[in-house]
């Protein structure tokens, strides 16, 4: 059994700039990390190869040269190979053209029987990249996945959504994100951190993928960004200073009484 | 961008036939969920500014009250009718949708930012090649290029992306629930309902649904409360948060949190107002020690009356709220539930003075 597992690098903080005249991200390339998600999706893959005999786990990233840290990581926590997706090609894909582009790397991977990923990424945060995969390959595929029973031929999950929980059985090959409900993330262990130092990443571009340039990057991209700008935010705000005495807190009681808040 | 070689992308001429408003409807159980009417709202003025149809598509196998989408706005219904369709399959749903914007070729398609319009949207988006923007809180028609502007906040930073989708049809977004109101009623609107009835093959799926388990245990549900009290990282550990709760229980409302109070374990997911979390909009909003950032504010601007306390004099929750205090929410925070509770009590001797 094979089962890929989507890996991205995202920054580690809230302060991500934005080109203004292209609308896409600067990465600074510094304080990265795995966008938590995605470990829990990598987790549950790890814990499917230790439950039976048969399972190879191969990690996938989309990103700058240095994304291969990420799959050293994924490796290091049990993954048995990484491979890499990255060129100046990709650059400011939005999410049909990195869908498309993991899919083509999926295809690279082999036969593929299971492929994990976190519900959305923490920077993008549209939730959308994965079940494009999915179209892409052909393939079903669920979201929103809190749970999931592996069997012969098909997979069972639970998924979280509005009002409750659904069971869903679905044959192989499949696709599932999954949210942080699904397992507590696992951590790299000795032996996988000596097994990523000689594990190589395997990596492409998009002619080594077998894609056209013109369908990745900003050219493959439908959406475009046109404009960046801070919220305008207004109200007519009443402004009172705390100042040790109750005056504020009774003038706030009267005006939440006069809007019948209260 | 003109030099679009893509063999996949519609050739431009053919943009022009693609005509109208759609919006994505929801139903569970044959029950329309109140999500619909607020699409509806949305797709209603967008249909407006480019004086075309609103559509609303709909799948299911029976849906009672069906006409209530007439009279919340929508000029059609596209009902894709099937005893395969009562249950969400993505595949299913996919494949359905796929085949009415074939047949149909609306200019714009909406829907919620719910579990199944999240789920459905990209499959669509993907297989017909269109843009899909997620999460948007405005859409608005661009009056020169007759464009879906399409804004989201971007990056949970202090930005907005104002994004388009010029060459691809249907522009699609999804918007997150509650983030609009519907209609008011008119039940003299009527429309025209379409059924259309799909040979079963285009169903077709491995998925097979199981069954559905409804969750018992979320009491508090932060999306229904006319009040929620708010708390964030300014209520410095679990024990300063509660008294967030203790305000919110004296005032019968829900208690919200921001990503912050939620990742130091204060109180839990569910609570999570904002861009990853719930859309709220209650009438009354209480933001306690939070700052305001955009990716909390996307949670919770549309409340009606919004009060903040943060002892930061810059805070940008204040530019949002309608009365602020500046000052430190262990000093301010008391006095307010000394005050509601004293409220309470003042109002119960008005009613003894009457029955006595
Ligand atoms: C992709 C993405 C998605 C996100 N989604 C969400 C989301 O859904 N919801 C969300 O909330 N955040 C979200 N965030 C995080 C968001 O950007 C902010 O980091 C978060 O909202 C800040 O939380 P906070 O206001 O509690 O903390 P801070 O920003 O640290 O603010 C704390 C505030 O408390 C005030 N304060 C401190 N002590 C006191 C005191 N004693 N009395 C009064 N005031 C005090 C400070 O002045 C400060 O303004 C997201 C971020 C990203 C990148």
């Amino acid at each position: 059994m094979h089962i890929v597992v989507f890996v991205k690098q995202v920054p580690g903080t809230d302060n991500v700039k934005m080109d203004p005249e292209t609308g896409v991200m600067i990465r600074s390339g510094k304080d990265v990390v795995i966008n938590p998600l995605d470990e829990n999706a990598l987790t549950e893959a790890i814990k499917i190869k230790n439950s039976r005999s048969d399972v190879r786990v191969t990690a996938i990233s989309m990103g700058p040269p240095a994304a291969e840290r990420a799959l050293k990581e994924a490796i290091a926590m049990g993954a048995d190979a990484g491979i890499l997706v990255s060129g100046r090609e990709f650059a400011g894909s939005d999410t049909i053209a990195t869908g498309k582009a993991l899919a083509a790397a999926v295809k690279k991977a082999g036969d593929v029987d299971l492929i994990i990923c976190g519900e959305r990424a923490t920077d993008g945060e549209t939730g959308q990249t994965a079940v494009m995969v999915a179209n892409y390959l052909d393939i079903p595929g669920q979201t929103y996945v809190s749970s999931l029973e592996v069997k012969d031929t098909s997979v069972v999950i639970k998924r979280t959504v509005e009002r409750g929980f659904e069971l869903v059985e679905i044959p192989f090959p499949v696709l599932v994100s999954v949210n942080k409900d699904i397992n507590e993330i696992g951590m790299p262990t000795l032996k996988g951190k000596l097994k990523a130092k000689t594990v190589p990443v395997s990596a492409y571009d998009a002619s080594g993928l077998g894609i056209s340039s013109t369908e990745v990057g900003l050219n493959g991209s439908p959406t475009r960004v046109v404009k960046v700008f801070s919220p305008k935010l207004s109200r007519d705000t009443i402004l009172k200073r705390a100042d040790g005495t109750n005056q504020p807190v009774e003038e706030l009681m009267s005006f939440l009484i006069s809007k019948e808040c209260i | 961008m003109s030099t679009y070689v893509n063999a996949s992308v519609q050739k431009e001429h053919d943009l022009s036939q693609y005509k109208g408003v759609c919006v994505l409807g929801e139903q569970k159980d044959g029950q329309l969920l109140p999500v619909t009417f607020e699409l509806i709202a949305r797709g209603r003025s967008l249909a407006n500014d480019l004086g075309c149809q609103l559509s609303c598509i709909l799948l299911g196998d029976e849906i009672q009250e069906i006409e209530q989408v007439f009279h919340r706005g929508a000029d059609r219904i596209l009902f894709i009718k099937s005893p395969a369709l009562q249950n969400f399959l993505p595949r299913s749903y996919q494949n359905a949708i796929v085949k009415l914007i074939q047949e149909e070729k609306p200019e714009i398609i909406i829907a919620a930012a719910t579990t199944t319009g999240r789920t459905v949207m990209p499959l669509v988006a993907a297989k017909l090649n269109a843009g899909l923007t997620a999460d948007c809180t405005s859409l608005t028609i661009d009056p020169d290029t007759k464009l879906l502007l399409q804004t989201r906040p971007a990056i949970g930073g202090n930005i907005m992306a104002t994004i388009k989708t010029p060459q691809h049809r249907p522009q699609m977004a999804t918007v997150r629930p509650r983030s609009s109101k519907p209609l008011p009623l008119d039940c003299s609107r009527t429309g025209e309902l379409v059924v259309k009835d799909y040979e079963p093959a285009t169903f077709l799926t491995p998925e097979r649904f199981l069954e559905f388990i409804k969750d018992t245990t979320q009491t508090v549900s932060i999306e229904d409360a006319e009040i929620i009290v708010s708390g964030g990282k300014g209520m410095k550990n679990a024990e300063g948060f509660k008294m967030v709760e203790q305000l919110a229980e004296l005032l019968g409302a829900g208690v919200g949190a921001t990503r912050d109070a939620v990742e130091f374990g204060w109180t839990t997911y569910p609570h999570q107002i904002g861009l990853s979390g719930k859309t709220v909009a209650p009438k009354l909003y209480i933001a306690l020690g939070l700052s305001g950032k955009i990716a909390h504010l996307a949670g919770m601007q549309t409340s009606e009356v919004i009060i903040a306390v943060n002892k930061d004099p810059e805070a940008q929750i204040f530019k949002v709220a309608d009365f602020a205090i500046v000052g430190d929410v262990f000093e301010v925070v008391p006095m307010m539930i000394e005050a509601i509770k004293q409220h309470k009590a003042n109002a119960k001797p008005e009613l003894c003075a009457l029955s006595s």
